[in-house]
C-alpha cells in the first residue's frame, strides 16, 4: 500500500522536497533503538551487581563500549527529533520557536557529546581523578 | 459584523474520548518522559567515568524512594514507547489499520508494557541488585 501519488513516485520526492527526510530519520533511528535498548536492559539485568567496579569493568569491554556509544548517539538523536516536533507543534511565534529549536539542538549536542566522551574515557581506560 | 467563531479542527470539545487518541497522547507523553530519562542515563554514564565517589553519589540518588519511583516510571514509559512505536512502524508500512487490529495492538502495548515493567523490577527485587 502506498499513499504517494504516481507522479510523486516517479519524481522521487513529495511536494515538500526535503520534508520527509526528518520524518524518515525518526523512524530509522527508532528501528535502530529496538535492539540497542533491549541489549542495554538485558545486559544490566545480567550483571552480577550494579556496583562501581562491576559496571565499569563491564563497560570497559570493547563490544559493550561500542554498543553503549551507539545507544547514546542514536537515542540522543531520536530524542532530539521528537523534541523538535513537539516544539514545532506547540510554539507558534517565530522568535520563541527559533530560540527553542536552537536551545534544543545545543542541549542535546552537549548532553550526547558529554556522554560519548565519558564512555570513550572508560573504553580507553583513562584513570579516574 | 464580526466573523462567526467556528470550532477549530479537530473539535476537541466534541471529540469522543477513546483508546486511539489516549494512546497517541500517551506516546508523546512517554517520549517527553524518556527525554528526561535520557538526561538521567547520561548523568549515570558521566558519573561512572568520573570515578567511584561520583558513581556512588549517583547510585545513592537512584536507589532512594524518589529515584526508584522515577526509574519505575521510566521503565514503563520505555516499554510503552517501544511497543507503541512498533505499532506506529507497522502503520507506516500499511499494516494493522483495521478497527480490531488497532484495538488489540493498543491494549497489547499497554498491558505488555505493564508486564515488562513488572518483570524487570521483579527480577531486580528478586536478586536485590538495587
Amino acid at each position: 500500500m502506498t499513499l504517494r501519488t504516481p507522479l510523486g513516485r516517479v519524481l522521487g520526492t513529495g511536494s515538500a522536497k526535503e520534508g520527509p527526510a526528518t520524518w524518515r530519520a525518526e523512524r530509522v533511528s527508532s528501528v535502530a533503538l529496538i535492539p540497542l535498548t533491549l541489549w542495554f536492559v538485558a545486559a544490566l539485568l545480567a550483571l552480577p551487581g550494579l556496583d562501581y567496579a562491576t559496571v565499569r569493568g563491564w563497560l570497559a569491554q570493547p563490544w559493550n563500549g561500542l554498543l553503549a556509544l551507539m545507544l547514546v548517539a542514536v537515542m540522543t538523536y531520536h530524542a532530539y527529533l521528537g523534541s523538535r516536533v513537539i516544539v514545532e507543534d506547540y510554539v507558534h511565534r517565530a522568535a520563541p520557536k527559533l530560540a527553542a529549536l536552537l536551545l534544543l539542538r545545543f542541549a542535546y549536542a552537549a548532553l550526547g557529546g558529554a556522554s560519548l566522551f565519558a564512555i570513550l574515557r572508560i573504553a580507553f581506560g583513562s584513570s579516574t581523578p | 459584523m464580526p466573523a462567526r467563531i467556528r470550532p477549530l479542527s479537530p473539535h476537541l470539545e466534541i471529540y469522543r474520548w477513546q483508546i486511539g487518541n489516549t494512546l497517541s497522547i500517551l506516546h508523546r507523553l512517554s517520549g517527553v518522559a524518556l527525554a528526561a530519562g535520557l538526561v538521567a542515563l547520561c548523568y549515570w554514564f558521566i558519573s561512572l567515568a568520573a570515578g567511584e565517589a561520583s558513581y556512588r553519589a549517583a547510585a545513592h540518588g537512584f536507589a532512594g524512594p524518589f529515584g526508584r519511583l522515577l526509574l519505575v516510571g521510566w521503565t514503563f514509559a520505555f516499554f510503552y514507547h517501544l511497543l507503541n512505536g512498533v505499532r506506529h512502524l507497522a502503520w507506516d508500512v500499511g499494516l494493522g489499520f483495521e478497527r480490531r487490529a488497532r484495538h488489540v495492538s493498543g491494549w497489547l502495548a499497554v498491558f505488555g508494557a505493564a508486564a515488562a515493567t513488572s518483570a524487570v523490577w521483579g527480577l531486580l527485587w528478586h536478586f536485590a541488585r538495587l
